[in-house]
């Protein structure tokens, strides 16, 4: 870390002056790669000794920390995949990430749209209570929520935690989704209702396959955060509704002195959110790079 | 999802119902659909108001009655039960008026929680700025292994902070943990207790473990900002002779101030609500060092069953939250021109 943040906050100010480096825009400089080596050691650092110490006894751990896996054991991975409550956690963390990411899309969309390209007494004032509800922390609400969800009988329920997911993620979503609605051109609405389109069959045949790289960052971001997410889930979840983040606390907390095994069971639980990212990571930065071209 | 909908209307009892309004308004809007060119200007003429308000409501309604439901209502819920000792069953019969305000804000407990949260805020806006405006711009840059250095980076951000607590509380345990090791090995000791049972260390330990999880957020919305900026501008300034850092300082970082501004503003938000990796890392110890205003308010509504009192709390919380966020919106999110707040930001 010591080699980045050296660099980082002099060249603010530094540099009235121009600096040595060539104004070249192709890569090359090594200094830039080990910088970047640097970077990436300890970002995935952390991450990577989790997933070997899974490959590890609890001995070879105690006995040299920050050695490699030898001989490389699988009796820790093996437990947590024939473990039943793993699978039925991570059953429930996707589909109320589902649940939540629909609704979230769906209405986020559907609000945006408006705000963005409709005139209309009252529309600041609309998105000023989107706006405002960045600031309106899960936690505030967290303990009426609790009682609201009972009362309404969905508590322990997946719907019970995805509504108020949604809900708090929509803020957020509206945030992002307007100003990518504005920036589509009005040359496009324009032509759309010459062409005799009305505003919602702008909306349908225009605007949706177009805002399609806005949807699926928000919809990657609100699939995330409920996945990730364990406040709620663990006031209203118990026992075989459970989702992941509370398993692997659960798991951690009974059996601290395994720490292969909390390492196997902590690098498993992670895998899913990765590989959606992955898979989903080129369409993000696709989407947010030139949303418009055609 | 209409039932949802429904439901929710019938609640809070707005008028206007979505259902009624999407049927008008697909008829309307297939009735308008006619191959007549419309006036100059694209907007509709006469007759199109009450279409267009129906419309609106269609669009907006569900979101806006979800919200209002699941977001508004528990908090005004909060604020009432703010104003009563309730330990969790029972009616609402013993009003105390301020009573509970008065006792969380006499409590060390929480106004040591509400300074760690202000150190966490401003720690983690100086840190990562910097930080992260760095590596999007190493990252920008094209090289060899791009698409793979920007997947990593943003890896930390995709963990769950349950996940990721767990993982680094392995790697601060003291003694056998992997980070005393390496320390050891290369002379430094360290404390006794840990990092994270060090009440002096535990709170910056923290802030390096959340360091680490967000860094990639800043990253990956900085260089979806840089990815915005034209490329004939960087055509243009090196056809002028300018140097790469040129271009940085006077193209580059100027038109991400929005993208700065923002992220700022959601990291400022964030640090605010912190609970999950303090209640995984320390619990909000050692000796209440890392307390932060949401793990006393879960404190003392789930375990102590002081629900007044949690109440209280987050509705302080929330006023805290408020009045940084109008401050920031006034002071930083409104200014018209970029350069001024930019460079402000850049010296924080």
């Amino acid at each position: 870390m010591s080699a980045v943040t050296a660099t980082s906050p002099t060249t603010p100010r530094t540099a009235q002056g121009p600096r040595r480096r060539t104004g070249k825009y192709t890569g090359g400089n090594p200094l830039v790669y080990a910088l970047a080596l640097v970077v990436v050691a300890l970002t995935l650092g952390p991450v990577l000794y989790g997933v070997l110490g899974g490959f590890r006894t609890n001995a070879q751990l105690a006995e040299s920390p920050a050695g490699m896996p030898d001989p490389w054991v699988f009796f820790n991975y093996a437990g947590v995949l024939s473990n039943p409550n793993f699978w039925t956690y991570a059953f429930n963390s996707t589909v109320i990430a589902l649940l939540t990411t629909t609704l979230v899309v769906v209405f986020g969309i559907m609000a945006a749209y408006p705000l963005a390209r409709y005139k209309f007494k009252g529309r600041e004032q609309i998105f000023m209570v989107f706006v405002l509800g960045l600031l309106f922390p899960a936690t505030v609400a967290i303990i009426p929520l609790f009682i609201l969800i009972t009362d309404l009988n969905m508590g322990n329920t997946w719907w019970g935690v995805a509504l108020p997911q949604a809900a708090f993620a929509l803020p957020v979503t509206v945030v992002i989704l307007r100003p990518f609605l504005q920036a589509l051109p009005d040359e496009l609405e324009e032509a759309a209702l010459l062409d005799g389109a009305s505003r919602i069959g702008f909306f349908w045949r225009i605007l949706l396959p177009l805002s399609g790289p806005g949807m699926v960052t928000v919809g990657v971001l609100a699939f995330v955060g409920s996945w990730n997410a364990y406040l709620l889930p663990l006031l209203l979840l118990q026992s075989d509704m459970k989702t992941l983040p509370l398993g692997v606390a659960d798991f951690s907390s009974e059996y601290s002195s395994d720490t292969a095994g909390v390492f196997a069971f902590t690098t498993l639980a992670m895998i899913p959110a990765l590989v959606f990212f992955l898979a989903m990571q080129k369409r993000i930065v696709n989407g947010l790079q030139g949303a418009v071209k055609g | 999802m209409t039932d949802v909908a429904d439901e929710t209307t019938a609640r809070v009892g707005v008028t206007a119902s979505p259902a009624t309004s999407s049927s008008e308004a697909s008829v309307a809007g297939r009735a308008s659909a006619r191959p007549v060119a419309p006036a100059p200007g694209g907007r509709r003429g006469t007759g199109s108001a009450l279409r267009k308000r129906l419309e609106i409501a269609f669009f907006v309604a569900p979101a806006l009655l979800l919200f209002l439901f699941f977001v508004v209502v528990p908090i005004i819920r909060a604020i009432q039960l703010s104003a009563y000792r309730w330990k969790g069953y029972g009616p609402l019969v013993d009003f105390v008026g301020f009573k509970n305000y008065v006792s969380v804000l006499q409590n060390d407990v929480f106004i040591g929680a509400l300074q760690h949260n202000l150190i966490i805020v401003v720690a983690s806006i100086a840190i990562q700025l910097p930080l992260g405006l760095a590596i999007a711009l190493l990252l920008n840059r094209k090289m060899w292994g791009q698409g793979v250095l920007r997947t990593i980076i943003f890896v930390p951000y995709v963990l769950a902070e349950v996940i990721a607590g767990v993982v680094w509380l392995q790697l601060l345990q003291p003694k056998y943990g992997v980070i005393d090791t390496v320390l050891n090995a290369v002379g430094i000791n360290g404390p006794e207790q840990g990092f994270l049972g060090t009440p002096e260390y535990a709170l910056w330990t923290v802030i390096v473990v959340l360091t680490w999880k967000y860094l990639g957020l800043a990253v990956i919305l900085f260089l979806a900002g840089l990815q915005s900026v034209p490329e004939e501008l960087y055509e243009a300034s090196q056809i002028d002779g300018a140097s790469w850092w040129q271009t940085q300082r006077k193209i580059t970082i100027p038109l991400l101030g929005p993208t700065i501004r923002t992220w700022a503003f959601l990291s400022m938000i964030g640090s605010l609500q912190l609970f999950d990796m303090v209640w995984i890392l320390t619990g909000g110890g050692p000796a209440n060092a890392t307390t932060t205003m949401a793990t006393f308010l879960i404190n003392e509504g789930t375990k102590r069953q002081n629900y007044g009192i949690a109440g209280a709390a987050s509705v302080i919380l929330f006023v805290v939250a408020l009045v940084l966020a109008l401050l920031y919106q006034r002071f930083i999110l409104r200014r018209d021109i970029q350069d001024p707040a930019l460079r402000k930001k850049a010296k924080a």
